[in-house]
């Protein structure tokens, strides 16, 4: 199938409004007599389903967790961006356009970035509608602050919890609609197959996580808001509960998948203490706004810093390399993710890191404590020249802004950042690879829908900071609603999906099957034990630096390794109960295929983009060689193995911005 | 370290439960809680028993998933944490650790650890929101300025994760201290003026049908909030709920 991504004819500026005043509409009497599926309740899913319910259409919803509320999306902390240029320093919907397209490299498609700018103010106004504490200045108007990869302050946030306030107000939104019962709510539910009926995906099938029910649901449209695959590495910052299988599923019954190498690895998290470990910590992209990163100058001092010999305070500033600032000095510590990840891992892999593992660089709040302190001081009338006084100031300052992000340090660590620099490495983040979808968000599927981090589009192949939540909500909010309704407007006369056809049968059978062979299978070891091998795998072999001989050697361990869990996986318990381990073995399961077709992906792509780092494509500069002959967005179609996929191209048009080397310095 | 695990496990909501002892070996100070518990599931999966289910997800203290009752303190005896936060450090080789759920006759346990807190959202259904539909056409956000210092403290009180630990600690099982945070980020925000009353009425008589009980004032729940949400917003709603009966 050729790919259409049906974008609108027309200047760039005007496609989103004239493809809104073209497309077809259903009449609200209509509206009531259609089913919407939506699979997820994070930003995407759960802003969608609030809409589309506002709407009248009748919604159902799904989340494996026991409420909407915990959503991985909660977890987001720095902020949102908008392109209100509030601040008066020259933001316009074309520039927060620009940013995107080249903090993605170019790798995005152009019409979807630009109407998600477009939207983005909106999202701001709509989210103070419904009662978001945003923080606000003295004077009582929103307050911004600025994120890595560009120029303005653009970024709205909530404290360091702001995807958990945006969340709260999707899920109010939802709660006001699941009380009118416009909104049927399934909490602990994972969906395991799409159903398609005629070419059109027409339902799902869903185990209920507490009795191990398996359930039929019906609707004229399905929509997957089920986030990103970052678990594929085991240790990500993800919900221990991320998974790929809702994507993954809908991917193996014709959905095409895109980018999946595309990975964003994400430069300041909390390094790993130790092979215990369950998840990262994510520390947010706004404390680059403040902190400075550096690693020593001396190969002797990091050494001793690694031997504990040395403290981080007792090493002189010219002794110090701020090497983002050093490499970067037009955009310095506020370089985009996957620049910032490479810079680190680069001095670390030349034995400057800063802990025993030699895997940590500093993150250092001392001149920004001092520069608050003073600035306080100043305000005050007091002592500018009084050390103490100006320290306790700027702690004040700084708490006042990052203190519930230096708490969770400090609980993790068991080091006070406001005394010494905290440590940090790369860690995987967020994934902007996905289900290929249309300007419609809709997949290779009629009738299937994917929105949010589960989808491809809107950051090539690097997201900046504050633009997943814009995003998510900007999908769910303001773009799937309406186009969404072009789709159904056919479906005015269809009436109820019955779940009695014997699409739905051989759907449910395959997930019984499943089921039953990995309670049956009694093999020798747990789940987590092949999930930690194929992280360890995809770490080192698909992370942050890639090359062909890793890749091919990574397609044939997850090949094996693949066999080797359906042989061996223990899954304990029953199918008709509460069972952990049994829904993790079907998500390992699927991530499983998920990380052969991610290395073949990386594979194939033999350029450097973004969160995609060939070693093989770099200037002498060491920094991201892309190839003109790799604008295009990688489509995989199932054909059984992952390594059977077949590769479609959707050529990347750039009509409206200037392909140019992306530079930072 | 060296640990003994004193956990209730309770096959479902139907059966009776009891706390069963687990010795436990090979803890470093550094694992999470959780990660704790990871250890002794992989034990005894591999051993051909049952693992202990416990609520978690994102493991950084935000989703408010995770629960458990340690040693007798809603995630345990660290403070301003949830049990993901948790570190082994805080206990000492060779303790005794008891481990047993949320309890409260509105959240009935599913498994283990695990208990059912869709009460939450059943009060969330009856008024947790303003009725705005998302238009995209509504105001500008500056339009109407708010104060730093109300918009702060309506973030202060949005900042509940709705783990339960409250009503867990409440020698009353009430649930005054999660519903006063959401009746109070609105009440201080002029946007949630329009709506007060039946929002705070609706809110509060959806809270005493899920059977919570009443409060009591012993600040308990403040003490163990691991967001720290404080006493003022029970004081809050308990006034939004005078004024609005008296507004009828």
């Amino acid at each position: 199938m050729a790919l259409d991504s049906k974008i609108p004819k027309g200047p760039l500026s005007d496609k989103w409004t004239t493809h809104k005043n073209n497309i077809n509409l259903v009449n609200p009497a209509n509206k009531r007599n259609i089913d919407v599926i939506v699979v997820g309740t994070g930003l995407a899913g759960g802003s969608a389903a609030a809409t589309l319910a506002e709407l009248g259409y009748n919604v159902k919803a799904f989340c494996f967790q026991d409420s909407p509320r915990r959503a991985h999306s909660i977890a987001a902390q720095g902020g949102i961006n908008a392109a209100k240029n509030y601040q008066g320093d020259g933001d316009s919907t074309y520039r927060l356009f620009y940013d995107t397209v080249k903090g993605g490299d170019y790798r995005s498609r152009e019409a979807n970035v630009y109407r998600l700018a477009e939207v983005s103010t909106n999202i701001i106004d709509q989210c103070v509608a419904q009662g978001v504490p945003f923080a606000r200045d003295y004077g009582g108007l929103l307050d911004n602050r600025s994120f890595g990869g560009v120029l303005v302050s653009r970024t709205f946030y909530a404290k360091g919890q702001t995807g958990q306030q945006l969340l709260l107000g999707a899920y109010s939104a939802m709660n006001r609609q699941i009380g009118r019962g416009k909104i049927k709510m399934y909490n602990r539910h994972e969906m395991l197959d799409v159903v398609i009926i005629d070419g059109k995906a027409r339902g799902i099938i869903t185990r209920n996580l507490v009795t191990g029910e398996i359930e039929r649901h019906s609707g004229h449209a399905v929509v997957l808001g089920s986030g990103g695959y970052g678990n594929v590495f085991y240790l990500s910052t993800n919900a221990m509960g991320s998974n790929v299988t809702a994507a993954w599923k809908a991917h193996k019954r014709g959905a095409y998948f895109a980018n999946p190498c595309y990975t964003q690895i994400h430069p300041t998290c909390i390094p790993v203490s130790g092979d215990h470990q369950s998840k990262l910590t994510l520390m947010s992209e706004s404390l680059r706004n403040d902190g400075r990163i550096w690693v020593p100058k001396k190969l002797e001092d990091a050494k001793a810093i690694q031997n504990k010999t040395l403290k981080p305070t007792a090493i002189a500033e010219e002794d110090r390399d701020y090497f983002l600032e050093r490499r970067y000095p037009a955009f310095g510590n506020l370089v985009p993710r996957d620049v910032a990840s490479r810079a680190a891992k680069e001095r670390c892999d030349a034995g400057f890191g800063v802990n025993a593992t030699g895997e940590a660089v500093f993150l250092d709040f001392a001149s920004a404590i001092i520069r608050y302190g003073k600035e306080q001081a100043h305000v005050k009338g007091l002592n500018e020249n009084d050390e103490n006084l100006v320290k306790s100031l700027g702690k004040e300052i700084v708490k006042s802004k990052y203190g519930n992000l230096f708490q969770m340090y400090e609980k993790i660590v068991d080091e006070n950042p406001y005394e010494t620099p905290m440590m940090i490495y790369p860690a995987v983040h967020y994934t902007m690879g996905g289900i290929w979808v249309d300007y419609n968000l809709q997949t290779t599927v009629p009738g299937l829908y994917a929105i949010g981090e589960a989808n491809f589009s809107d950051h090539g192949a690097n997201r900046l900071g504050a633009s997943a939540l814009m995003q998510g909500l900007a999908d769910g909010y303001f773009v799937l609603p309406y186009t969404i309704g072009n789709y159904l407007s056919d479906d005015i006369r269809t009436g109820p999906i019955s779940t009695e056809s014997k699409e739905f049968e051989e759907a449910e059978k395959n997930v019984r099957q499943q089921i039953d062979k990995f309670i049956n299978n009694k093999g020798t070891k747990p789940v987590d034990y092949f999930h930690k091998r194929l992280g360890k795998i995809m770490w080192n072999k698909c992370g942050m630096a890639r090359n062909e001989k890793d890749l091919k050697e990574a397609i044939e361990e997850i090949s094996a390794l693949r066999k080797e869990f359906y042989k061996d996986v223990l899954v304990p318990g029953d199918a008709d109960e509460f069972n952990e381990e049994l829904a993790k073995a079907g998500r390992v399961a699927d991530f499983l295929e998920l990380g052969e077709l991610f290395a073949k992906d990386a594979l194939v792509r033999e350029e450097s983009a973004g969160g995609h780092f060939r070693e093989e494509y770099q200037t002498a500069e060491g920094e991201a060689q892309r190839r003109k002959e790799f604008q295009f967005v990688s489509a995989w179609e199932y054909k059984g193995e992952p390594k059977d996929a077949q590769l479609h191209k959707e050529e990347l048009v750039y009509e409206n911005i200037e392909v140019k080397e992306r530079s930072y310095k | 370290m060296k640990l003994t695990l004193k956990i209730w496990r309770q096959k479902n909501a139907k059966n009776k439960g009891k706390i069963v002892e687990y010795p436990i070996d090979g803890i470093s100070p550094d694992m999470s809680f959780l990660e704790m518990l990871d250890v002794l599931n992989q034990k005894l999966i591999t051993a051909g028993e049952d693992p202990v289910a416990f609520d978690h997800d994102c493991r950084e203290g935000i989703c408010g998933s995770c629960s458990l009752y340690i040693n007798g303190e809603a995630h345990g005896p660290d403070r301003r944490v949830t049990t993901c936060q948790l570190h082994m450090r805080k206990f000492k080789d060779g303790d005794t650790i008891f481990i047993e759920p949320f309890r409260a006759n509105s959240f009935p346990v599913i498994k283990d650890l695990i208990v059912d807190r869709s009460a939450f959202d059943r009060i969330q259904h009856a008024g947790g929101f303003i009725s705005v539909n998302t238009s995209g056409n509504t105001q500008d956000g500056n339009a109407i300025p708010i104060s730093k210092h109300a918009a702060d403290e309506a973030m202060d009180a949005a900042t509940c994760i709705g783990c339960g630990a409250c009503v867990a600690t409440c020698k009353n099982s009430s649930a005054m201290l999660f519903v006063g945070a959401k009746v109070s980020q609105y009440a201080l925000l002029p946007q949630g003026q329009v709506e007060a009353t039946d929002r705070v009425q609706n809110m509060v008589a959806q809270m005493d049908l899920e059977g919570f009980g009443n409060c009591t004032n012993t600040g308990a729940c403040e003490v163990e909030c691991p967001k720290g949400i404080s006493l003022e917003n029970i004081a809050r709603m308990n006034r939004e709920l005078i004024k609005a009966n008296l507004k009828g």
